[in-house]
């Protein structure tokens, strides 16, 4: 009776993972692409899959999104096996891929309607829903303009107002802001942060850190198809670097001998071709010792530690080559 | 393993696309045709005038004996009717299928939401083979006008060619839904197959004035297999029972295997 209340207790407080992956495996012949990751995603949460291009995040997304086939492993998603249940999983979920893909021949109202009906909504549903989305995305005076006249933060908004259609349960976004510029980027996290807000689960995938910052609560770092570190941004932060970077640069000729020289200073270093990245708690003070030494560099910077350089200390590579 | 309340959801709104999933293709079609309808109706209504007038009164002139006891216009008129739903066949299942993969890949966006592969194609071809329909039905009405159709059977030709032009595109789409790169294929497709079809399958002359070494194109092209077809039903052009269920089970035959294999082709590329 005390073990049932326990486990029942239990039940009630942890609420069921909606994705949930095991030894997840994605092999294209020769090539894996994923290498048998885990990982679970809570109801509402927002996780990411943070790495560089060709780190197997897109086969991931394409296996949740139940799409692609996993090749081996166990993957459930909102208690469903996409191997059996791929159109009903997919009722369920949004979908903003790497690539947008909007159809051309139809105008931007009409992508939505289209893309209503494929989820069996009535058509009155849709329509309302469309005009509330396109507000949403901000593009209402875009309504009857034809897609390959948007620019392409317009284009990403609509693919996200497009996957919003059904009103899923999980968002899913591949990359969302690759190729945009820097205020496009603004208003697209602004959107997504207002979806988190509401409670949508969002999964999405980056290699800028500053995004997965932004917008995950949890992230894995990803890297040749396997996981290589799971937390929050901050945990990782704290885990894997330091607080602050001092970044020193003396020149592309002088740069290995300086290395050699400020051995022991920080907690640690990192040496990239055209800099020195010295980790430690007070940035400030590790440059004055520096130059205490009689080094003077071109350049100098102290700042905050990021998730690249959490990825940089778990790969040895940077994450934007 | 229990059904959770997210599952409970998920099976009761996957239920209408399970079901209904290739109707919403083609509507979706549908609505993209409305901004080009307008080239595809001057289409459909230009190329039967014109191939009328060369054909059934220029070439004609030629023949004034006509061909096994028909005008020739009259001779040619189902022929040229199945190369109308051929020519649609071809322009709608050559590039546009590349593109949904490629240039504006369509068919991944449907793949995200409910839709299967197999509902993609289905929805495709139920668009192609209405588009097809009213291009041929277009079609009979002008050669009806131009006085090309002795028999009250006639009306089914509108049919025979349709069946025709789609054992024809569902051949070309169970290739062209193979191709990762255009490069140049697709026009071979077209020199090498779509052209001597088009000529020597039985369609401005019969088939038996060929050498007999060439006569085996016109026996698996699916092209003379419906003209035949179209031929009885225009002017009661005398085929033996037999002949007639070989004709039209070559066609469903290869409609059949057609969707099967391009629609094997599409999930494939999509689960990839």
């Amino acid at each position: 009776m005390v073990a049932h209340g326990k486990a029942g207790l239990c039940s009630t407080l942890v609420p069921a993972p909606v994705i949930s992956a095991q030894s997840l495996t994605k092999k294209y012949d020769d090539f894996t692409a994923v290498a048998g990751i885990d990982f679970e995603v809570a109801p509402g949460e927002s996780f990411g899959l943070l790495g560089p291009n060709g780190a197997g995040k897109s086969t991931t997304m394409r296996m949740i999104g139940a799409v692609s086939t996993r090749t081996d492993g166990e993957l459930t998603i909102l208690g469903l096996d996409p191997n059996t249940h791929g159109p009903d999983i997919r009722s369920q979920l949004g979908v903003v891929p790497q690539q947008d893909n909007l159809d051309l021949d139809l105008r931007v109202r009409d992508n939505l309607l289209v893309y209503g009906r494929y989820f069996g909504l009535p058509r009155k549903q849709i329509a309302e829903r469309a005009d509330e989305l396109l507000e949403f995305a901000q593009l209402a005076d875009r309504r009857g303009a034809k897609v390959d006249e948007l620019s392409g933060g317009m284009k990403r908004r609509l693919t996200i107002a497009r996957a919003l259609i059904n009103d899923p349960r999980i968002l899913l976004l591949d990359e969302p802001t690759t190729g945009l510029d820097p205020q496009a980027r603004h208003i697209l996290w602004d959107r997504l942060f207002r979806l988190k807000e509401r409670g949508t689960t969002l999964v999405l995938t980056t290699h800028y850190m500053d995004e997965a910052e932004q917008l995950c609560d949890r992230l894995v770092v990803v890297d040749k198809g396997q996981i290589m570190a799971e937390g929050s941004p901050a945990s990782l932060i704290r885990d894997y670097s330091s607080r602050e970077v001092l970044e020193v640069r003396f020149g592309s000729d002088k740069n290995a001998e300086a290395a050699e020289r400020v051995q022991g200073i920080g907690e640690r270093i990192e040496v990239l071709p055209d800099r020195l990245l010295i980790y430690s708690d007070n940035g400030e003070a590790e440059l004055v010792k520096i130059t205490e030494m009689g080094l003077h560099p071109i350049t100098s910077l102290v700042r905050r530690s990021s998730l690249e350089d959490v990825f940089l200390r778990l790969t040895g590579r940077s994450l934007v080559e | 393993m229990t059904v959770t309340d997210d599952a409970r959801r998920a099976l009761t709104s996957g239920a209408a696309p399970r079901r209904f999933g290739a109707l919403y293709i083609l509507e979706h079609r549908i609505r993209a045709l409305r901004g080009y309808a307008w080239s595809a109706v001057m289409t459909s209504l230009g190329n039967p005038i014109v191939y009328l007038f060369a054909l059934g009164v220029g070439l004609a002139s030629l023949v004034p004996a006509g061909i096994g006891g028909v005008s020739y216009l009259e001779f040619v008129a189902p022929a040229l009717l199945c190369t109308a739903a051929m020519t649609v066949a071809a322009n709608e299942t050559t590039y546009p299928i590349v593109a949904g993969f490629k240039w504006n890949p369509i068919f991944h966006g449907m793949n995200a939401s409910p839709i299967t592969g197999r509902q993609i194609v289905h929805g495709t071809m139920l668009f192609i083979a209405l588009r097809m329909t009213f291009a041929v039905a277009v079609y009979y009405a002008v050669i009806l006008a131009f006085g090309a159709v002795p028999s009250a059977w006639g009306i089914l030709s509108v049919a025979i060619a349709v069946l025709t032009g789609m054992a024809i595109g569902l051949l070309i789409s169970s290739y062209s839904s193979t191709l990762k790169d255009e490069r140049g294929q697709l026009a071979m497709v077209m020199r090498f197959g779509f052209t001597p079809m088009f000529l020597f399958s039985g369609t401005f002359f019969p088939l038996s004035e060929l050498p007999i070494y060439l006569q085996p194109i016109g026996w698996i092209s699916p092209l003379w297999h419906g003209v035949e077809l179209g031929r009885l039903a225009t002017y009661g052009q005398p085929i033996a029972p037999w002949l007639i269920a070989v004709h039209i089970g070559y066609l469903v035959s290869i409609i059949v295997i057609g969707l099967w294999s391009t629609s094997r082709t599409v999930t494939r590329r999509l689960a990839g």
